[in-house]
């Protein structure tokens, strides 16, 4: 494990990765990425026990599954300075005839990613299935999901949430970005989703908070404390309380930044709030 | 003319799972699931033999597509259960995306498709499936005619790497293909020999068409029939070779005629040989209740429909 001054400086690049590229096609969505960047570093640096190089059916190792695929600026920055591809190739996001399609697939072959994901609601599901198939292979790696806390407005979450606590799927951790906005407004004005605490617990999961979601040390230290809780016979669920757009502080406490890209001068002002510490690209 | 004899009457749908169960014993990768219909899939049988690979979601099937999508990363190779409007319609997007775009090994086997499902009614008659699943790319799309048929479609799609659309139904039919065929995916079976109309026909019209074809031989009509159990990737060059022959052709399919067989094979003719059709399908409805023999009376589903579309088409030329 790296030590936590390089990850915190790898948290400051991915966080220049994330406005570099939704700045250079003036599209993409900035908010949720930069408010999960501490969680992405500590999952693929730190937590997941990973095989170097890529093989679809990932045996052997931890698999991650991102649910909310409008995030991918933070997936795409954090695969490519995990060895996955070249990190020249962020340049790429969004353009045509690019494996950096504007919600991650596998349809362009782009190593890292197992599953297309954009249209909402289906990570949990494909989760599951992933963590039976580990089970029945006799392979005792972990399943991480990352959902949006929107997301879970969609009916198929739930249940796959059913499912996983009915059949002790103990070998996933689903995480919930718990930012509190979506495309429209706060959740709560959207569509008030009561206490997802509870919600989560009354369906049979192992539930715990990390309430600290910007803090990369509380995150390590949340998601470490996750993983002895699985293999107890529930799925576990962490509500990572998280502040959309993070680190960039014109971005931050509103939706407005869901899917909007910054100017040339708020380019500026946002790079210089997060400084290159290990090479743009 | 060829003869063809129905060797006793079965449902398509135990063909299903008699496959299924030849496969739990072949292919240790193979793992089903089902959304509560187990006893109408005839998925019993794999379920009491390989428990520990049989799922059973509950009635929820969008988080069955997507589970079956996660199990093909692991190397599974699932087969999913339920009636065709639940495995369709109701899971389009889920489909769409954790299964097609992904490029997923899932093998989505659909029961209870088109009127032949009876009682039950217009919710659960979908006609539309077959339209569904053949526009999704990648997705190869199969509707079989018999009970042995259909097992050997089941046991052959387990050997083919990519998503599967496998159609089938609940009413006991006649079953005149041979045991143990080889079943070929893409592949038109070539049933009757004939020079003055083409019968090409999917799932149980194909025992219709071999009827109609009786009839028309009678009234000395040579009519060829075509069996095209794969509508995606449509055998084109069975179609075309045979309305060479013919110059004229009727399709028939117990689904409408709106996205259908029907416009896969005007598609061919129109880019290769426009060529008179006449369409044996339903004509842009919701089913309705009743048995599926008066229904496919009503509906125009059956050899004396395929007869009048045939003598239609053969005016027309």
């Amino acid at each position: 494990m790296a030590d936590l001054q390089q990850l915190e400086a790898l948290v400051s690049q991915v966080r220049r990765d994330i406005l570099r590229q939704v700045h250079k096609v003036n599209s993409g969505h900035p908010g949720g990425s930069l408010g999960c960047t501490e969680f992405f570093v500590a999952l693929y640096k730190v937590l997941m026990d990973r095989k170097d190089g890529f093989s679809m059916d990932g045996k052997g190792e931890d698999l991650f599954f991102l649910s909310n695929g409008h995030i991918s600026p933070v997936f795409y920055s954090v695969l490519a300075r995990s060895g996955y591809f070249p990190v020249e190739e962020l340049n790429t996001f969004r353009l045509l005839n690019s494996r950096l399609q504007g919600h991650p697939t596998t349809h362009e072959g782009l190593p890292g990613v197992r599953i297309a994901s954009g249209s909402l609601g289906q990570g949990i599901s494909v989760s599951i299935g992933a963590a039976q198939a580990k089970k029945l292979n006799n392979d005792d790696h972990l399943i991480y999901t990352l959902c949006g806390d929107g997301e879970l407005q969609e009916g198929q979450n739930w249940e796959a949430i059913m499912y996983a606590a009915g059949n002790k799927v103990d070998n996933l951790i689903v995480t919930i970005d718990l930012n509190g906005q979506q495309i429209d407004g706060s959740t709560d004005n959207v569509l008030p989703m009561g206490n997802i605490k509870a919600k989560f617990e009354a369906f049979g999961w192992d539930v715990m908070e990390i309430e600290a979601g910007n803090n990369l040390e509380a995150v390590i230290d949340g998601m470490k404390t996750a993983k002895t809780k699985t293999g107890n016979g529930k799925p576990v669920c962490v509500l990572l309380h998280t502040i959309m757009g993070h680190g960039v502080d014109f971005m931050m406490h509103t939706h407005a930044w869901h899917g909007k890209a910054p100017n040339d001068e708020q380019l500026a002002v946002g790079l210089a709030q997060n400084p290159e510490t290990l090479g743009d690209y | 003319m060829k003869k063809y004899t129905d060797t006793g009457k079965k449902d398509t749908r135990s063909g299903f799972g008699d496959g299924l169960t030849e496969l739990g014993k072949t292919n240790k990768n193979v793992v089903a699931m089902c959304a509560d219909l187990t006893g109408s899939l005839k998925m019993d049988d794999f379920k009491e033999n390989h428990p520990e690979r049989f799922f059973q979601v509950g009635i929820a099937e969008a988080n069955m597509i997507g589970m079956a999508a996660g199990m093909t990363i692991g190397g599974k190779i699932p087969f999913t259960g339920t009636f065709a409007n639940f495995s369709t319609g109701r899971v389009y997007d889920q489909i769409r995306q954790s299964v097609a775009y992904s490029g997923k090994n899932v093998k989505i086997c659909a029961s209870h498709a088109g009127v032949t499902l009876g009682e039950d009614g217009a919710t659960h008659q979908i006609l539309e499936d077959i339209g569904l699943m053949k526009m999704l790319p990648g997705m190869t799309v199969i509707n079989t005619c018999d009970y042995n048929q259909t097992k050997a479609a089941t046991i052959a799609i387990a050997k083919h790497d990519g998503p599967v659309y496998l159609r089938f139904g609940r009413p006991k039919v006649a079953n005149f293909t041979p045991d143990n065929q080889d079943f070929k995916i893409g592949k038109a079976v070539h049933l009757q020999e004939g020079t003055d109309v083409s019968i090409v026909a999917t799932g149980h019209l194909v025992w219709e068409a071999l009827l109609a074809a009786e009839t028309l031989n009678e009234q000395g009509i040579k009519a060829e029939v075509l069996n095209i159990h794969t509508i995606k990737p449509l055998d084109n060059k069975a179609i075309l070779d045979s309305v060479k022959k013919t110059r004229c052709v009727v399709t028939a399919e117990e689904h409408n005629y709106l996205g259908g067989l029907g416009e896969s094979v005007s598609r061919v003719l129109a880019e290769n040989t426009p060529t008179p059709q006449e369409f044996v399908a339903t004509n842009d409805t919701f089913g309705e209740s009743g048995t599926p023999e008066q229904l496919m009376e009503k509906y125009g589903l059956n050899a004396d429909a395929i007869v009048k579309a045939a003598l239609k088409v053969i005016a027309r030329k």
